[in-house]
């Protein structure tokens, strides 16, 4: 998968699922600050990314993560 | 030391019969039921299909879906009925409330929908599975947390949950604050939605709601021979309490006074009520003290009359016993006959009641009140609304636990 369908599988989750206005969604968005999304957020996020793409993710692999590029990235690596 | 008077300056529901002040009370005043067969989820096997439900609210709508989703839908409706409530009385919601303002809300079952959700994901998909707000949604003080955050309220919170007198002791313990001079405002007020699968099942499993599936609206009927339970309702109802010279100074609109609050325990039985309504007795003459009022003086009961057997008749004993004679001339009513039974979400919409029955002279009826029963034979102004000039009125709150807590309001 290119990393330009993950960001776009990722978008829909964001904005279908959690409800995040989508022009807000983009490579560059901090998840916290612009998405507002907060540290009981970030499990449903990554609840969602797992049933979504078939993966497991550990919370260490999260640390990295503040932006929804460097999520897309992390979620590439793991596809 | 003379305590500090306190009064209701803004008043916020969502109920079965309506969505705002207005709408609720035109239905009551007309004797209109906000009972219907339930929609929110197919009711599969349960014995019972009915239920008071909110109508036309979409949370998504109303706060976004991004905020909706952290909330059970007893926290939507309570942020709801909060925002109407600091509305009127002349408050702005956006800003904040800081910390001359304390909460003090009353549930039975708090989050309860979240709690059947979660179980269900956790039943059909495992511990990985579940929702990580499940916790925050289900507390039963997440409609506290979530109101004090969304209007800045930062004087004390306390969370309620003696069942079905939830709200009714928020309104008395809002109260004491504001007379103990703690602070000058509180948002006061109770919140409920246990029209869910389970929880109307196990109340089914208990005998203790009514099982006339064919008539909805016609279902609850406190005090009638043929009553058979009380019907299941969701709403939050939201009122501004505050000392009456915070009020003057700021010129806010002054719907009325709570003067009394009488709180007490049966400790007899986890559901059925002592012999006589013995505890309610005491609740009520404890309330008429702290108003330093009488029997006498009360001219409107808002019954608890939730429509079960031993509710209606052990309550009406109660009033009986303790307002001897004058038992058969106070003008008695149960509106929950229109509702069904808000539980913790009960006090608070009573206490609305009593505040706009007072306002307009108007007594709201007991409908479906047809059939004589020998031991409910007080006057609980059956079918009609009844138009009398008033200055006192008196709700009762009783709750599973034994708990009972019962206010007086004062027009003037």
């Amino acid at each position: 998968m290119e990393t330009n369908e993950v960001f776009d599988k990722v978008k829909g989750l964001f904005v279908e699922d959690l409800g995040i206005d989508e022009s807000k969604v983009t490579m560059e968005a901090k998840l916290e600050e612009d998405l507002e999304i907060d540290s009981l957020g970030i499990v449903e996020v990554v609840m969602a990314f797992e049933d979504e793409f078939d993966i497991e993710i550990d919370d260490e692999e999260l640390a990295d993560v503040s932006t929804v590029g460097e999520a897309v990235k992390l979620l590439h690596s793991k596809i | 030391m003379s305590k500090r008077r306190v009064v209701i300056t803004g008043l916020g529901t969502i109920n079965p019969l309506g969505n705002n002040v207005s709408d609720s009370w035109e239905k009551l005043v007309n004797g209109i039921s906000g009972i219907d067969s339930i929609t929110s989820f197919d009711t599969g096997d349960l014995p019972v299909t009915f239920a008071g439900e909110v109508k036309n609210f979409d949370a998504n709508e109303y706060m976004g879906k991004q905020h909706a989703r952290k909330l059970d839908r007893s926290g939507h409706l309570s942020i709801y009925a909060a925002e109407q409530a600091l509305l009127d009385a002349g408050f702005n919601p956006e800003e904040r409330m800081g910390s001359n303002c304390g909460i003090v809300f009353g549930t039975g079952i708090g989050g309860i929908g979240a709690t059947e959700d979660a179980v269900r994901v956790y039943d059909e998909r495992g511990a990985s599975r579940i929702n990580p707000l499940a916790i925050t949604q289900l507390m039963p003080n997440s409609s506290t947390g979530q109101v004090a955050i969304k209007f800045g309220i930062e004087g004390p919170s306390l969370t309620i949950t003696t069942a079905c007198a939830a709200s009714a002791n928020a309104v008395g313990e809002a109260k004491n604050m504001i007379e103990n001079g703690i602070v000058d405002i509180v948002v006061a007020g109770g919140t409920e939605s246990g029209t869910t699968p389970m929880t109307i099942g196990a109340f089914a499993q208990i005998r203790a709601l009514s099982t006339k599936n064919d008539t909805p609206a016609k279902a609850c009927s406190p005090f009638d021979k043929n009553r058979d339970g009380f019907v299941m309702a969701e709403g939050s109802t939201v009122l501004i309490l505050e000392s009456e010279e915070s009020a003057k100074s700021r010129d806010a609109k002054i719907y009325g006074y709570v003067v009394g609050y009488g709180s007490t325990t049966d400790a007899h039985h986890i559901t059925a009520p002592a012999e006589g309504g013995e505890g309610a007795v005491r609740a009520m003459d404890k309330a008429l003290k702290d108003a330093s009022l009488s029997v006498d003086d009360v001219n409107y009961i808002n019954a608890h009359g939730t429509s079960t057997p031993a509710n209606d008749k052990n309550e009406t004993s109660a009033i009986k016993t303790l307002f001897g004679t004058k038992a058969y001339e106070v003008d008695i009513s149960s509106t929950k006959s229109m509702t069904g039974h808000l539980l913790g979400g009960a006090g608070a919409f009573e206490s609305m009641v009593c505040i706009l029955s007072l306002q307009n002279g108007v007594i709201p009826p007991t409908i479906n009140l047809n059939n004589k029963d020998e031991e409910c034979d007080l006057n609980y102004t059956p079918n009609n609304a009844v138009n009398k000039e008033m200055n006192i009125a008196m709700s009762n709150s009783f709750g599973f636990g034994g708990h009972n807590g019962v206010l007086v309001f004062s027009k003037t």
